[in-house]
């Protein structure tokens, strides 16, 4: 397994979605792994140490209110929780997971973003956490909309969240999108689809009843699974390395 | 629990157009600056890198993040003090061009050349890809045991080159996703402690 593992990630050119065709490298990767394993060390892109360094503010976390202008934000809330594990199944704490959304709408509060659907001015879409013991982290958001886009004639997004998260080395950085069950345009969407089928139901999270919140919100349970091996995470980075 | 068996790896997605709201995003609400600035401090020389992303058609690409990952000067990894993390993005700047401001990492190890790992992130990439930056006016580029293996033809890809010779310290690094240029990624390992 390594970094980049077509069986398991989508291509990097997947014709249906259109932006992709001019933007993935078409020419062979270097392999740095099967480099370094004939020679003593790792590659630094394996062994600076990316976590531990991030100070979060109290409300980073709950997007129902890290935006607030007098007012609550529109929409369904719900709780998304999960873990963050290695490819060994070990988990990850002290990993940074930065997420971005639309509103319940299904528009970004950003300037590129020129959907006809109202913003929200109680709504930012943007949180971050990070992961505790175990590999846990925790966030209160609402509910994306769906939104059209100019892919292809009457194309609309699934209704999802945008993740980042940031291990312990460059081998486990991860960018995804964490969509909901039972949504019918999940069959639609290419950006989706560019995922090889059989990975695909990972990328959709479970609606989890002990997630839920009575009387607050419905929970989901969306677990992330990183490339590479955090080892033993550490705080501390003299040591980290070797 | 923390030893289940190897779970299936979460797959990638692509940052999309609107990666800055939760990114790069300075100034849109004093609580949610973006954690992570352009911007590397440190002892050492100084140095800007600057640069544009190109795609297939040879447009600069307005929807860009690059993160930059790199040691001290002293090519040291674990120093406390140290954050050899940055991030800019192609869509604020006029032209599409990110500027990072940093200092010259050090070689990591005897025998190598100094470098910058580079991490490139757009609207219309599913995967994320790796690359490197070497300087130019390093003489110890033509010994260091991966910049030297690489194919002669494609080397010249991940070179940074002083954008002015009176100032030693402004590198120009551009990057094309695809054509005779293409720059050269990695296929990166796996184990941290391999």
């Amino acid at each position: 397994m390594s970094g980049i593992d077509s069986s398991q990630h989508p291509p990097f050119i997947f014709p249906a979605y259109q932006s992709s065709v001019l933007r993935g490298p078409t020419r062979p990767l270097f392999d740095l792994g099967a480099f370094h394993a004939a020679q003593s060390g790792a590659a630094l892109e394996a062994r600076a140490s990316l976590a531990g360094r991030f100070r979060l503010g109290e409300l980073d976390h709950d997007m129902t209110r890290n935006a607030r202008q007098g007012g609550e934000p529109l929409g369904e809330r719900i709780v998304v929780s999960g873990r963050v594990l290695d490819e060994r199944g070990n988990s990850v704490s002290g990993a940074l997971i930065e997420i971005w959304q639309a509103n319940s709408s299904g528009r970004y509060a950003h300037k590129a973003d020129d959907h006809d659907a109202p913003i929200d001015p109680n709504f930012l879409g943007a949180g971050r956490c990070i992961t505790g013991p175990e590999g846990r982290y925790r966030f209160y958001t609402i509910k994306p909309g769906a939104y059209p886009w100019k892919n292809h004639h009457n194309a609309w997004r699934p209704q999802h969240i945008h993740f980042s998260v940031i291990g312990s080395s460059i081998v486990c950085r991860l960018a995804t999108q964490m969509y909901f069950p039972g949504d019918p345009l999940l069959d639609l969407d290419p950006i989706f689809k560019a995922v090889p089928a059989p990975a695909r139901d990972r990328l959709i999270a479970h609606f989890d009843l002990g997630v839920t919140q009575p009387d607050f919100a419905l929970g989901y349970h969306f677990d992330i699974v990183v490339a590479g091996s955090s080892a033993t995470p550490q705080d501390d980075h003299r040591g980290g390395d070797q | 629990m923390s030893q289940a068996s190897k779970p299936p790896l979460t797959p990638s997605q692509t940052v999309g157009p609107y990666f800055a709201l939760g990114l790069t995003l300075a100034e849109h609400q004093s609580t949610m600056k973006s954690l992570v600035s352009s911007e590397i401090h440190g002892q050492g020389q100084p140095i800007s890198i600057t640069g544009r992303v190109f795609d297939g058609a040879g447009r600069p690409v307005d929807d860009a993040m690059l993160e930059i990952v790199q040691a001290d000067a002293s090519g040291r990894l674990d120093n406390d003090g140290f954050a050899g993390f940055a991030r800019a993005d192609t869509s604020m700047e006029p032209a599409n061009s990110f500027t990072f401001r940093t200092v010259k990492p050090g070689p990591v190890r005897d025998g190598e050349a100094p470098y910058i790992c580079v991490i490139v992130f757009m609207r219309g990439m599913l995967l994320h890809a790796c690359t490197r930056i070497y300087f130019a006016d390093e003489e110890a580029n033509l010994n260091d045991p991966v910049f030297s293996r690489l194919p002669e033809d494609r080397r010249d890809t991940l070179l940074a080159r002083r954008l002015d010779a009176a100032d030693h310290g402004a590198y120009q690094f551009d990057i094309h996703m695809q054509g005779e240029r293409e720059t050269l990624f990695f296929k990166l390992p796996n184990a941290t402690n391999a």
